[in-house]
């Protein structure tokens, strides 16, 4: 936390399976990074859950960070809305879904963005391919100036 | 013209479901079928792996239940260390159950507010803008926030039993590597409201009785959609209690005659089949003293209360004698009182954390032991959506050379096809016009069972749901999309 602004980077996947773990490989990074948590706080799951509501309600800014198949750069930041979605499983719950229930239940709005990461290969147990690495290499890159010019703008009173 | 239905529901990069309705001219439903694309690859991906690793290995198969996977897979390497099922520590074996109830509990909590709710409280006839999460979030905000906490409550006891939330090491070839310490159990079993498990019982009791209140005035909808008889297979206590971690293996038919008496279950391929049909990945086990055609069993919470005698704790006790009661003692073949035992089995999960936690043994200092290796395992537990089998054999360099699983949603395979035919005959066939409502029963059905999908890949790039009408010559008549 920063000037009293929290942010949160929320990694999501799984790194059993290949690139599908580069939400969580890019949350590790920042976790491992001393600079980069001076200014934000970071989880990481398999896939998000309904109490990631009550988890980021506490934050002003939420960064979460998935694999992807269909975007056609190496990464992509998004600003994302409140909104629903219908399952049929417990299996899946989207970001903006969780962003809605924060909205619906804690009365809270986190600015919020999905970075996505082009992914390639899903099989389990092989390592992350060498494209899905340098992707996560710019995405970090990317993310890190991002943090940073987000707080500078705080700073000068510019708020999020 | 001859039509064909498609709903593809979801598509992630590895599991997915789709249902193909296929109908004659007139609209008579030929054939359904549900497609489900099942864990691939994983057999073979663990050969050659030191048999150790694999409880750890196992939780990349599932985001929403790798406990389960991750307990089913050290019971089987306890066989192989040679402790055997029944020779952990006491210590070993309550926090492991104590990871597995409280894996139980948010599985089952999250089960009720995220796809039972809504339909209860707007009718599955409702649109899906609001008939979701969000719907029940916004007219119905103190039941939604119960949900959260009961599954945040959950996921907390398996944090402290099992290590993290990823890739968890808790449980290990004959025993445990932590106990519980006295800060942590009086997190839970004192911690401010709601998170203790005292508010955890009462929510639970509550969401019984919605559920019951519920019944009372949807008897017709909750009694007949998606009914079918079948045959209902469990783990149960060697004494016939519902016992979710640990017993013997028992079916009963759908008049209530045991057609598997209380088996040990590392002989469950005596007993159980897999059958391959060319139009599914998915294999559809059968019981094989009855053979394919008939063989097939469910799993789950609504096999688990009919397979048992009793429940072991009072309050899951009395509903249970209720749920009972309602089909004069005999299985209870209705679909949609599946969501009701889910509920009781929550309430029961919920009051076996009490007990557990209230058990010195949690903190003992005797994690582990030892016994003389042998090469083959099996390891079985009541997951959330039902019986889950993990079997495994090494070679002389304690690598594992042979891997079958058979998860809850494979042994459910052919109830989930019977349950989408079901609303198929009933509410699709013949009709002239395929509704909303009709493609939402499709789904209904197929959530009583909270199909698993191979779900712990979860990449962006999803389909929305899709419903697809073909004509015989496969062109597409008509799609959409929700």
């Amino acid at each position: 936390m920063l000037n009293n602004v929290k942010c949160l980077v929320y990694g999501y996947g799984n790194p059993g399976r290949q690139d599908d773990g580069l939400g969580v490989e890019l949350a590790l990074r920042i976790e491992n990074d001393e600079y980069l948590r001076k200014y934000v706080d970071v989880d990481y799951n398999y896939q998000l859950n309904i109490e990631d509501a009550l988890t980021i309600s506490e934050y002003d800014l939420v960064i979460f960070a998935d694999a992807a198949l269909n975007i056609n750069k190496s990464y992509e930041l998004t600003k994302i809305q409140p909104a629903h979605t219908i399952t049929f499983t417990t299996h899946e719950l989207s970001a903006e879904s969780i962003l809605a229930l924060c909205q619906d239940l804690y009365n809270k709005k986190p600015e919020s963005y999905i970075l996505a990461i082009r992914g390639y290969e899903w099989e389990m147990g092989l390592p992350m391919t060498s494209k899905a690495k340098r992707n996560l290499d710019d995405a970090y890159i990317f993310l890190t100036g991002f943090i940073e010019k987000h707080f500078s703008r705080c700073m000068a009173g510019k708020g999020i | 013209m001859a039509r064909k239905i498609t709903i593809e529901p979801v598509t992630r990069v590895e599991g997915h479901g789709k249902v193909t309705i296929q109908l004659d001219p007139q609209n008579n439903v030929l054939d359904s079928r549900f497609h489900i694309v099942e864990f691939r690859g994983f057999e073979r991906f663990v050969q050659g792996r030191p048999y150790w690793e694999a409880p750890v290995l196992v939780q990349r198969l599932c985001g929403i239940c790798p406990v389960s996977h991750h307990l089913a897979a050290a019971k089987a390497m306890d066989v192989i260390v040679g402790v055997g099922p029944d020779g952990l520590t006491p210590t070993a074996e309550k926090m492991r159950r104590l990871m597995h109830y409280g894996q139980m509990f948010q599985s089952h909590a999250l089960h009720f507010f995220h796809l039972v709710s809504p339909d209860l409280l707007f009718g599955v006839d409702a649109d899906p803008a609001i008939r979701n999460v969000i719907g029940v979030a916004l007219k119905f905000p103190d039941l939604a926030v119960q949900g959260v906490m009961m599954r945040k409550f959950g996921q907390e006891i398996i944090r402290a039993t099992a290590g993290k939330k990823i890739h968890g090491t808790g449980a290990i070839p004959g025993g445990i590597n932590k106990n519980l310490s006295i800060e942590e159990r009086d997190e839970f079993l004192k911690g401010p409201d709601p998170m203790n498990i005292k508010k955890m019982i009462e929510w639970s009791v509550a969401a019984v009785n919605l559920f019951k209140d519920y019944h009372k005035n949807h008897k017709d909808f909750i009694d007949g959609f998606a009914a079918f008889p079948s045959n209902h297979l469990s783990l149960v206590r060697k004494d016939g209690a519902l016992d979710l971690y640990h017993g013997v293996l028992r079916a009963v038919d759908a008049d209530g005659k045991k057609i598997l008496n209380d088996v040990d279950y590392q002989d469950y391929l005596r007993y159980v089949g897999e059958e391959v049909r060319s139009w599914s990945y998915m294999k559809f086990p059968y019981l094989k003293s009855l053979g394919k055609k008939d063989g097939w069993y469910r799993v789950g919470p609504l096999a688990r209360l009919n397979t048992a005698d009793f429940i072991p704790t009072p309050l899951a006790q009395k509903e249970f004698e209720e749920f009972k009661a309602y089909t004069n003692g005999k299985p209870n073949n209705m679909s949609m009182h599946m969501h009701w035992a889910r509920l009781i089995e929550l309430l029961h999960s919920a009051e076996m954390i009490e007990q557990l936690l209230n058990d010195p043994d949690l903190q003992g200092d005797k994690l582990v032991a030892k016994g003389t290796k042998v090469k083959e395992g099996v390891g079985l537990i009541e997951a959330p959506r039902g019986t889950l089998f993990h079997h495994y054999r090494i070679n002389d360099n304690d690598q594992i050379e042979m891997a079958n699983l058979i998860v809850s949603t494979t042994n459910n395979n052919e109830p989930m096809n019977r349950a989408v035919n079901w609303v198929a005959v009933n509410q699709i066939s013949g009709k002239k016009e395929i509704t909303e409502g009709m493609l939402n029963a499709v789904e209904v059905a197929i959530r009583a069972y909270d199909p698993c999908l191979s779900c712990a890949t979860h990449a962006i790039g999803k389909m929305p749901l899709e419903v697809t009408l073909v004509d015989a010559e496969g062109n597409v008549v008509d799609q959409k999309r929700k």
